[in-house]
């Protein structure tokens, strides 16, 4: 670490909070632009999938511990099951499989 | 007066189980910045200061890197550019009479999950509702990563292994939902994956940063995507709905 700690958490609090605060203080009215509306529609998605994938291959004790784990994930959150429920089941996968492998 | 009380105390309630699945989620994210060095009040600072899940993790590796500060802003910049959307239907949501400060409030408490419950209060929200869901989930937050990185080394590593897809799991149980009836999401998802995965093993991509990497993506992708298949405004209240189920 070759910069501040503290420096970076207050960069990264102050750009958060403004992106949280600027439109609910000065956007009373709402959005009209599509296209920009679109666009941050999208960019959690694309945003979480860029981050998740392939990353969670590399995130645990074999390759494809996290393969399945990210197959299970999907799958449970396909039918439903709540943030938590996905969570607790991707990880509950890697710890049985790197049991029994 | 008794109004407010009442939303507050609502709001606690179902606060409880938000605040049950960050603190999870926040003890990798401990365990996380344990790995960079950071100590458990800086980690725990972070996240009372910051409380953002994603936004976090990333930032993570740019400490880690020693980036410059800017690519830290910019990087913030693109990851939480979501709760301007969120932020954008709650400035509807409050009533236009309300004093101006608990717009202020609000706003520090926009996150994935709150913004769920808060954007599906029938009518107007009562600002109070928000406040009681951040002062349970909040604390679960900050605590979760104080204990990650106190806790961190301590645990089997077989723990560390299992527990270290948690936040994975939840970015899945996020995205993954409104993709069942939205085909576009559904193809942003594989897309963004795939050049992803590209952007991690081909040669000369690979040097990028994976800061710009997520800038570079999200941008192109999302931006193509918006130009291609502009949303209708009908589209919010589902969004809205999916956030919910998720939080």
């Amino acid at each position: 670490m070759k910069n501040n700690v503290y420096l970076y958490i207050l960069v990264m609090a102050a750009v958060t909070y403004l992106i949280r605060v600027l439109p609910l203080t000065l956007i009373r009215k709402e959005i009209k632009n599509i296209t920009i509306r679109s666009f941050l529609y999208y960019v959690p998605y694309v945003t979480l999938a860029v981050m998740t994938f392939p990353a969670i291959l590399s995130a645990t004790g074999s390759i494809w511990s996290g393969l399945i784990s990210f197959a299970v994930a999907v799958l449970l959150a396909y039918y439903g099951a709540s943030l938590f429920k996905v969570s607790v089941g991707a990880c509950l996968t890697v710890f049985i499989l790197e049991l029994i492998m | 007066m008794k109004q407010n009380k009442l939303w507050f105390v609502k709001g606690l309630r179902d606060g409880i189980p938000i605040a049950l699945g960050y603190l999870a989620v926040a003890f990798t994210l401990g365990i996380a910045a344990r790995n960079v060095g950071l100590t458990a009040f800086q980690a725990a600072f972070m996240s009372i200061t910051n409380v953002t899940s994603a936004g976090e993790f990333a930032a993570l590796g740019l400490i880690a890197s020693g980036a410059a500060y800017v690519e830290m802003a910019v990087m913030q910049l693109i990851i939480n550019l979501r709760y301007c959307l969120m932020s954008c239907t709650l400035s509807q949501k409050l009533d236009s009479k309300l004093p101006f400060i608990h717009r202020l409030f609000v706003a520090y408490g926009v996150t994935d999950e709150i913004f769920g419950i808060s954007a599906s209060v029938d009518g107007k929200l009562n600002p109070f509702y928000s406040y009681g869901a951040i002062c349970v989930a909040v604390p679960g937050w900050t605590l979760g990563t104080y204990l990650g990185v106190v806790l961190g080394n301590v645990m089997p590593d077989r723990i560390l292994s299992a527990m270290s897809v948690a936040l994975y799991g939840m970015f899945i149980a996020i995205i993954i939902p409104p993709s069942r009836k939205d085909k576009v999401i559904a193809g942003l998802i594989v897309i963004s994956m795939a050049a992803s995965s590209l952007f991690t093993y081909i040669p000369v991509l690979r040097d990028i940063s994976a800061g710009f990497r997520i800038i570079i993506l999200t941008v192109v992708i999302a931006g193509v995507a918006a130009i291609l298949f502009p949303v209708k405004s009908e589209c919010e209240p589902k969004n809205q709905e999916e956030l919910k189920k998720t939080g």
